[in-house]
């Protein structure tokens, strides 16, 4: 091995190497365009899923929307058609039924679904603005950043049934000046004043609230409204590893049961189910870097090949030449080394400038969508798999070009020099 | 320097085999000038190879510098032919894309002599071939003349023990031919052995000694007056 950090080694090879330069950058091209392919992709699927896990990043991934609508099969005595209203009962018996459940949030609205925004004003501002009912569970659900000096509901409010509300940053834009702190101050909304607890800050990504939402704890927004045991909607995480499909399903037929409507009746309850599209984005995600592996590793492997094939070419082309040299006292194990030496090189060469083509497009790529709500995030490709792929390119290379040393030296140095 | 005896060869050609030579005995002596000679099929490039160790010899001995050269592999050939060995060829064989320098230089890079020196080395050696001013000159920028003086210089460059030429003059017209001989007595007189394979008449009396070949036999080993090239350049 001392052989490769010989200086005169290399000169010879680079003297080979620049004999013909259209060769060497023909057979350059075929590697480094398999490279460039295999980073580019790579990285770019690499991009998508940073970018789609930075997208859900505040929201549980496992999680699901229920609410009711009305049933469209008679049944049990009732004609189809019935209005259904979800209970806050509902919540313990799922809970109870359905451990795969981790946290379970009823919550009631105003101002979303076609109902009519709420009317707020503070001084001389005004605006209107989605209501929300909550429990402070729901932040276990969907992510609340809260500006500092704010916080969001907790459980003595729910208690106490305080007036305090957690605004989104629309509303404090629209309501307060711009160094004013809304935190602590008043504001009415609909009849009734409310101090504002803090300023919900609205997540990069997937979020379930607007920024113009705003949120007072759910046994404040039933005695204002009288909306008794009324639940808007179910907002359903379950844990990491089960099967939310079946959640939902299981979800949706207690449902049945509790509110006695038939088992077949598809359309009784409205689901949205954010574990199963994740699946699928992430699915199509992870089938994008499993591609992109398997199309950059052929095309590498063809580059290989060419490079192979170019130098068997070239051996051949240089018989006499070898001969010449080992008639001047060249061992075979040098020529062997010489020929493999300068198909590691070229490999690794035609690598290298692959990776680095590929990396700048990927930074290109990035510049251009770093802005945008497309979800592409820091589209770099691990390392690892950069050293993993020059590896393969210097083993790939040697094992190629051991081909064509072997013929070379297959040849004794009387035919070789015969040779014309 | 050299003593083969009883040297056999035979080339296989399909079914037939063809018999090049048929128990070859000579001696040659350190600071010798042989030529061998013979008319075209008559084995001299063969026993030249042979002595050069790209071929191997079927029957008999061959001992040079008193090793015996035998079973080599051909790893122990190549180290052989480069510590005892310069060749000289018909058609020059330099490397077309190296410098004159660069090919001057070549044995000496598998002599593992570190670069500054090899470089040193060769433009001394082509100094002597009176080249020096063309160290950088690529082969086909060059007279057949120069190409052949570039050839010797390599072959002397690793200072061998035995210089092989097979026809050097055969590609060169008479007046390169005779510069060419002139070189190669020149190198002779500093007590180099040098055989020199031709079929030119006057080329082989400028030779010390010429040995004829004829259908696998030597037919004649003679001494000669030296005819010295010098006077014709
Ligand atoms: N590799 C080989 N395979 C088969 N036959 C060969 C081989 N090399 C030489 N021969 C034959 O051996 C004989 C001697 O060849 P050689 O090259 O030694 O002749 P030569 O004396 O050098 O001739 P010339 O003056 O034409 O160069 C010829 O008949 C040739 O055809
Ligand atoms: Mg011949």
């Amino acid at each position: 091995m001392r052989f490769l950090f010989d200086r005169n080694v290399w000169q010879e090879i680079f003297g080979s190497i620049g004999k013909n330069k259209t060769r060497t950058i023909i057979t350059v091209i075929g590697v480094l365009w398999g490279i460039f392919i295999y980073i580019a992709l790579s990285g770019a699927a690499k991009g998508l899923d940073n970018g789609f896990d930075k997208a859900f990043k505040t929201v549980a991934m496992n999680s699901m929307f229920v609410w009711a609508q009305s049933s469209s099969i008679p049944y049990d005595g009732f004609k189809t058609g019935r209005q259904l209203q979800l209970k806050l009962g509902d919540v313990e018996t799922l809970k109870n039924r359905v451990p795969e459940i981790q946290y379970i949030a009823p919550r009631i609205t105003q101002g979303q679904f076609g109902s009519e925004p709420v009317y707020t004003v503070k001084g001389q501002k005004s605006g209107s603005y989605t209501l929300n009912g909550d429990y402070p569970i729901y932040t276990k659900i969907s992510t609340k950043q809260i500006f500092d000096g704010g916080r969001f509901i907790n459980q003595e409010d729910i208690d106490q049934a305080r007036k305090v509300i957690v605004i989104g940053e629309r509303v404090q834009q629209e309501l307060f000046k711009k160094d004013e702190n809304p935190v602590g101050q008043y504001i009415r909304v609909g009849d009734i004043y409310f101090q504002v607890i803090g300023i919900h800050k609205l997540a990069q990504g997937v979020s379930f609230d607007s920024d113009s939402a705003m949120f007072i704890p759910f046994s404040t927004y039933r005695k204002l409204y009288n909306t008794g045991d009324d639940v808007g909607y179910l907002c359903i995480a379950a844990f990491d590893d089960v099967d939310v499909i079946q959640v939902e399903k299981d979800v949706k037929s207690i449902l049945k049961g509790i509110h006695r409507v038939s088992p077949d009746d598809e359309r009784a309850f409205g689901s949205f189910n954010l574990g199963e599209a994740f699946g699928k984005v992430m699915g199509f995600a992870d089938g994008l870097t499993f591609m992109s592996l398997i199309v950059g590793i052929a095309t590498i492997l063809a580059g290989v090949i060419g490079i192979g094939n170019i130098l068997l070419i070239s051996v051949k082309e240089r018989t006499k030449e070898l001969g010449v040299r080992r008639a001047l006292g060249a061992t075979p194990a040098e020529v062997r080394n010489q020929i493999v030496l300068e198909s590691v090189f070229l490999t690794v060469l035609a690598g290298i400038i692959g990776i680095i083509l590929g990396a700048g497009l990927l930074a290109l790529i990035n510049k251009f969508t770093q802005d945008t709500d497309f979800p592409y995030t820091n589209p770099t490709v691990p390392i690892p798999y950069v050293f993993g792929a020059l590896i393969i390119m210097v083993v790939l290379g040697t094992l190629i070009g051991l081909i064509p040393a072997q013929r070379a030296v297959s040849i004794k140095p009387i035919d070789a020099l015969r040779e014309e | 320097m050299i003593e083969i005896k009883d040297l056999h060869k035979s080339y296989k050609m399909g079914n037939n085999k063809l018999h090049v030579l048929k128990g070859l005995n000579f001696s040659i002596a350190e600071g010798e000038l042989v030529a061998i000679m013979g008319s075209s099929g008559s084995g001299k490039s063969t026993l030249l190879n042979i002595l050069g160790m790209l071929d191997e010899l079927d029957e008999g001995s061959y001992t040079l510098d008193g090793v015996p050269i035998k079973n080599l592999n051909e790893t122990k050939a190549a180290q052989y032919r480069n510590k005892f060995l310069g060749f000289v060829f018909q058609s020059f064989n330099l490397i077309n894309y190296k410098s004159a320098m660069e090919n001057v230089a070549l044995p000496l890079y598998y002599q593992k002599v570190p670069r500054k020196e090899r470089e040193e080395k060769a433009l001394k050696y082509l100094g002597q071939v009176g080249l020096k001013e063309w160290a950088d000159h690529l082969p086909n920028e060059l007279s057949g003349g120069q190409k052949q003086r570039v050839a010797i210089a390599r072959a002397m460059a690793a200072e061998p023990k035995v210089l092989l030429a097979d026809e050097p003059t055969g590609a060169l017209d008479s007046k390169t031919s005779y510069e060419v001989m002139d070189l190669i007595q020149k190198i002779n007189d500093n007590g180099n052995t040098i055989l020199v394979v031709t079929h030119e008449e006057d080329i082989a009396h400028m030779c010390k000694r010429i040995v004829h070949l004829k259908d696998g036999v030597i037919v004649e080993d003679k001494m000669v007056e030296q005819v010295r090239a010098e006077q014709y350049v």
